[in-house]
């Protein structure tokens, strides 16, 4: 009888478990169909920053009063199909691995002689101040559509950054001892309802959501590049400020797009 | 019935994958000078008081390295480190009052670079677990722990575990990767027995 009971309860228990899980499911399909619904690329705001950063790539400025068009982004100078899916990658010429946000900066100061300070200061938009280089990596971004990520590791100073990129992944530090890790590791996880892609290994999630970055993201009005998004892990993480293109997010970028390897690009998208 | 066994299985699987601690990255191969260097550039120019709450203390060392893998030794010398630091309240009281107990489960806000020094610090309980069934918005890092109280049948040396569990939770497991909320003093000492009360109170929509 009492083990009678025990079955019963068993199967309670996990009768409502399942209900549960049918709940989550119905729930991800809602949230599917809101993503598919946003998604319509007429209608997407993060075009009028892809518009915006083509002016300012064909804007002569700087001391030089010249444009960025003979920026080298590692496929030749100007040449912007593709670039952005071999990024980050060494650079001969200032013997660095550098992503698009340290290599538009170098090529600033380079090619046009001017003083980034006040791009720094302007690095994430708000009401009022219009971001060049949420402009710019979105406009370079988006000349990479429907091209597959294809990190770049064949020389030392790039393997030294995949590797420095998984160790900072999995870095503990802060008043809540939080790593990137914590909450990327693990598969089908959710943070409140918030679903959290796996960045452990190379996944499927990992895959989309480079290939969806930079993203027009609603709830702030701003297309954001993945830059801000770490940024904002680091607030969330109770991190310090991360340093705007540091060699620290660089490597972190570095080991992002190894995990995304092979993930199809199609930006701006538009999220939450 | 299979399927229920089926989805009874697949559902038990779920639950050892969820608590178990991330193992897919692998140990990262580079010299722990080289990853400083790329800390330092992350972290440059921040204020003197952010960088001592960023420097690692030698158990986030070791389960950064180990990836939340340490050997057994590790292991042990950790929990024996951790629990030796937990400061149990002078009255021997765990259990506070849970109503604040949900305010400390429901509120994530405080000590993020865009809070002010006096924003009010939650434990955020409810982004990693269940915990009523009232509330549909919760995460799943960590277990659910609905019913909490009444699963360990209300026992007092039940409720001191918990207050432990969450003023340290390394003490109790090595590399967990749960916060140890009052070993680096995010949340008061008072916060956590309203904690442990509202995972104990027979009232508490925990219970319920």
């Amino acid at each position: 009888m009492k083990g009678w009971i025990a079955a019963t309860a068993m199967v309670l228990t996990f009768a409502v478990g399942a209900s549960a899980q049918n709940a989550q499911i119905d729930s991800e399909k809602e949230i599917e169909r809101y993503r598919a619904m946003i998604n319509d690329p007429m209608a997407n705001p993060g075009y009028l920053a892809v518009d915006r950063g083509e002016q300012l790539w064909s804007l002569a400025r700087g001391t030089k009063n010249v444009s960025l068009e003979t920026c080298d982004l590692g496929e030749g100078p100007g040449k912007l199909e593709g670039a952005y899916a071999k990024l980050p990658r060494y650079f001969a010429d200032s013997d660095r691995v550098m992503d698009l946000e340290q290599r538009l900066l170098w090529c600033m100061d380079k090619v046009q002689g001017l003083d980034t300070k006040d791009v720094v200061a302007r690095r994430f938009g708000a009401p009022g101040r219009e971001s060049d280089m949420e402009g710019l990596v979105a406009f370079i971004a988006n000349k990479s559509n429907g091209m597959k990520y294809e990190p770049q590791l064949s020389h030392p100073k790039e393997k030294e950054m995949l590797a420095a990129g998984e160790a900072l992944f999995v870095r503990r530090a802060g008043q809540l001892d939080f790593s990137c890790s914590t909450c990327h590791a693990v598969p089908g996880a959710r943070i409140r309802l918030q679903g959290l892609p796996d960045f452990s290994k190379p996944t499927k999630d990992a895959r989309e959501t480079m290939g969806s970055w930079p993203t027009y993201r609603v709830s702030q009005s701003q297309t954001r590049t993945m830059q801000h998004r770490l940024w904002d892990c680091y607030r969330q993480m109770r991190h310090p400020v991360p340093e705007y293109a540091s060699d620290g997010i660089t490597a972190l970028s570095v080991y992002m797009a190894k995990m995304a390897e092979g993930g199809e690009i199609n930006v701006p998208s538009i999220k939450r | 019935m299979k399927t229920l066994l089926t989805t009874l299985t697949g559902l038990a699987a779920i639950a050892i994958l969820a608590f178990t601690s991330p193992t897919q990255a692998q140990q990262p191969q580079i010299d722990a000078a080289t990853v400083d260097r790329y800390v330092a550039s992350l972290w440059a120019k921040i204020p003197e008081d952010w960088k001592q709450r960023n420097t690692q203390d030698e158990t986030q060392k070791i389960c950064s390295v180990t990836n939340n893998q340490p050997t057994d030794a590790q292991a042990k010398a950790i929990t024996a480190r951790e629990l030796a630091a937990v400061k149990f309240p002078a009255d021997g009281k765990m259990i506070g009052d849970w109503k604040k107990g949900q305010q400390v489960a429901q509120r994530g806000s405080g000590g993020q670079f865009s809070d002010q020094a006096d924003t009010y610090r939650g434990g955020n309980c409810y982004a990693c677990h269940q915990l009523s069934r009232q509330e549909l918005s919760y995460g799943t890092l960590g277990p659910s722990l609905l019913e909490y109280g009444k699963m360990k049948d209300f026992k007092p040396e039940e409720a001191k575990a918990a207050f432990a569990k969450i003023y340290n939770a390394q003490s109790q497991l090595a590399c967990s990767t749960m916060p140890r909320f009052g070993h680096t003093g995010f949340l008061t000492e008072e916060q956590i027995k309203d904690a442990v009360a509202y995972l104990f109170d027979k009232d508490s929509p925990v219970n319920k």
